[in-house]
């Protein structure tokens, strides 16, 4: 064949296979600039933030506190609410202003929409019959204030980890009766066969897990139930730990559930040249280790234990409840809300300690009564 | 410009080289010979004919029923739906057995069939290495290809077998999937402590790397010298000629030092083989030996220290 045709082919061929691999390349590895790092360990240890500073700009628009009024001192003066109001269980000790203002801003943080006439105080009271115990909304309201100060008190090494911060109804609700980023058990991901193997647990790319193959849902053992998440051996020759790689991979899920709740990487809170290793690792493991144990509470005492108060259609397909997750309150943010200190405006939020006990139903399951566990350890 | 091609230039035409005369208890070859200009772009355009013979077969054979089990485990796992098998395929896999069942035989649909999958990929691996030994040895050529494919036959045994019996499990083994068995690679460096601590691990590495340097200096050095027949390198190896000592000029005086038509292709051999042997063993000592790498690489006192910038961090539990 004639050196030109091959000249000619050459380059057409070079240049389109230049720029495919060119286009599949950008595509598959970038994001549209700017990415920025910020430096989170010593030099040298590759420790970083990396944020775009696009996509951070929609997760700041997400995450905007809302106008909030000044607060108002609890006038001695003035009569409790319990002395004017009917059947006020848990907040009866506050000034009935105090008392005004906590019942408006809960509506506005969870049924905002007055139009609706479904919505503000007929969210959770009968119209016309504030006292009445009819709606099961009431109910569940009346546990997460008590939910909201056991957060504020017992788990503050979480929540006041970084500043006075603290919680209230809006870092989770958001204006929204149920909140956004809500988990239950849901049905396996393959029909069960018995004749083929489906992995019905895993393999399917999911958000929670950052779209790999892990086991699909972390939540139920390790923030539901109090399954070991330690999987990593403590000297360099054990002999004793028997934890799978497939248990590997559940712990795995739930931490690339975290790095995707809290829009960070692995080293926010790990040197990852040693997972394991707490003395390389920054505060911020320690506010998230005590983070899983908050979780753990509110799922099983403040909302598990209400399962029975909910009508069908606030429960997951398998029956039972919409729980959180660390998505539930950081919404893509490594402190949720930036860290605003919402709490300090709502002291009405901040419980006597005699209301404040979790009186825990003591027939509530406390651990997952169906939860598949994890793939026990080979012993 | 004449020199810088991608494509070969010069294509063999018809009629067709049958090839050398076989040992008489030999299969006859199969195919008839043809001939792709297409083909001839990239290499040589004849094709064919194949000598398939009772190894290759079988080797083929065994293959097609591991990669139909693989497959068929793969397609139950989405309902037999055919669309979500395309659209979730590198998501999918055959799990090894649960580490509840430890060495035993499970149900099929708890890991017998990757069990079974794993027998028949290995009896086809295996059948395919005795037809390379087989094809070399009637050809008259040397060993060389069969102990580096052998090599390599040693990492997927490591992996697939040596190291779950040592370990006393079937669940220590690879799933067959393409993200699972990623998946699978991270969650192993994680379950013992980074595996970038493991010695053997860095040797296979260097290897690796070295294969890609040496591979890409040895191909830009024969394009480079074709304009002077570089590429008939067997020829270059008994006569040296203009191409051969521009070649070794060249590296002489950037490095002081050149490997000759010949030995390049020893160093390349034996990079290429020492990656997976070196690999083999570091995974091998992984969880038998060696629990935790990182924490031996801090006992040998070769993980650097660095300074604890956040203060003393306090493990919550202690």
């Amino acid at each position: 064949m004639k050196p030109e045709f091959f000249r000619k082919f050459n380059f057409l061929f070079g240049t389109a296979v230049v720029a495919l691999a060119a286009a599949a390349f950008l595509v598959v590895t970038f994001e549209r600039p700017t990415v920025e790092t910020v430096q989170s360990g010593f030099r040298g240890t590759s420790m970083g933030q990396v944020y775009n500073t696009r996509t951070l700009a929609a997760v700041q628009a997400r995450n905007v506190v809302p106008a909030m009024d000044e607060p108002i001192p609890n006038d001695p003066e003035s009569p409790r609410a319990s002395e004017i109001y009917e059947n006020v269980q848990i907040l009866g000790h506050l000034s009935v202003e105090q008392f005004g203002r906590i019942m408006l801003a809960m509506s506005e943080w969870i049924y905002p929409n007055a139009e609706d006439p479904a919505q503000s105080c007929n969210g959770c009271h009968v119209p016309g019959n504030f006292a009445a115990e009819d709606m099961y909304q009431k109910h569940v309201a009346r546990r997460m204030l008590q939910m909201v100060h056991t957060i504020n008190t017992t788990y503050s090494n979480h929540v006041n980890a970084n500043g006075e911060v603290g919680v209230t109804c809006y870092t989770c609700h958001r204006g929204q009766a149920v909140p956004a980023a809500v988990w239950s058990q849901l049905p396996s991901n393959a029909a069960p066969s018995r004749m083929w193997a489906v992995a019905g647990e895993q393999n399917r790319p999911v958000n929670a897990t950052g779209y790999a193959t892990l086991p699909s849902d972390p939540f139920t053992p390790y923030l539901w139930g109090d399954e070991e998440i330690r999987v990593i051996s403590g000297t360099a020759r054990e002999r004793d730990n028997n934890q799978s790689i497939l248990q590997t991979e559940w712990t795995y899920g739930l931490m690339m559930h975290m790095s995707t709740s809290l829009g960070v990487n692995c080293t926010f809170c790990h040197n990852s040249r040693s997972f394991a290793s707490w003395d390389s690792s920054t505060p911020q493991r320690v506010t998230a280790w005590h983070g899983i144990r908050m979780v753990r509470t509110i799922n099983n005492d403040y909302i598990e234990s209400l399962r029975d108060r909910f009508p069908p259609n606030r429960l997951g397909p398998l029956g039972d409840t919409l729980k959180v997750n660390c998505t539930t309150c950081h919404q893509g943010v490594y402190q949720p809300l930036y860290g605003a200190p919402m709490l300090r405006n709502y002291p009405e939020l901040v419980l006597p300690t005699q209301t404040s006990a979790p009186a825990a139903d003591p027939s509530a399951p406390l651990r997952p009564a169906a939860a598949p566990a994890p793939a026990p350890s080979l012993n | 410009m004449e020199y810088q091609f991608i494509f070969t230039r010069v294509q063999p035409h018809p009629p067709s080289y049958p090839g050398v005369p076989l040992p008489r208890d030999n299969q006859p070859r199969v195919g008839k010979p043809m001939h792709s200009r297409l083909l001839g772009l990239f290499a040589d355009a004849q094709i064919g004919p194949f000598y398939l013979g009772w190894l290759g077969t079988l080797s083929v054979l065994c293959g097609f029923i591991a990669f139909e089990i693989i497959g068929l485990n793969m397609l139950a796992s989405v309902n037999w739906n055919v669309v979500e098998f395309i659209r979730l395929l590198p998501w999918l896999a055959l799990e090894p057995p649960g580490p509840q069942w430890g060495l035993r035989l499970p149900p099929l649909n708890q890991g017998g069939w990757w069990l079974m999958a794993g027998f028949f990929l290995t009896a086809s691996i295996f059948l395919w290495m005795a037809r390379v030994w087989r094809r070399a040895d009637q050809l008259g050529l040397g060993q060389h290809t069969f102990w580096a494919f052998a090599a390599a036959v040693w990492l997927y045994l490591v992996l697939g077998f040596l190291r779950p019996l040592w370990m006393g499990s079937w669940s220590e083994a690879v799933p067959f999937g393409i993200f699972p068995h990623l998946d699978w690679t991270a969650a192993f460096s994680i379950r013992y402590g980074n595996l970038f601590y493991n010695p053997f691990h860095a040797l296979s590495i260097v290897f690796l790397y070295g294969s890609v340097l040496l591979f890409a200096m040895h191909g830009a050095t024969i394009m480079a010298v074709a304009r002077f027949g570089g590429e008939r390198e067997v020829d270059q190896t008994m006569d040296r000629g203009t191409a051969a000592e521009r070649a070794g000029i060249f590296w002489r005086w950037t490095m002081g030092f050149n490997a000759t038509y010949e030995s390049i292709h020893r160093w390349a051999w034996w990079f290429a083989v020492l990656t997976p042997i070196t690999g083999g063993i570091g995974i091998l000592l992984t969880g038998t030996v060696v629990d935790n790498w990182y924490l031996w690489a801090v006992e040998k006192r070769f993980a650097p220290a660095y300074p604890a910038v956040w203060g003393p961090i306090i493990d919550p539990t202690r």
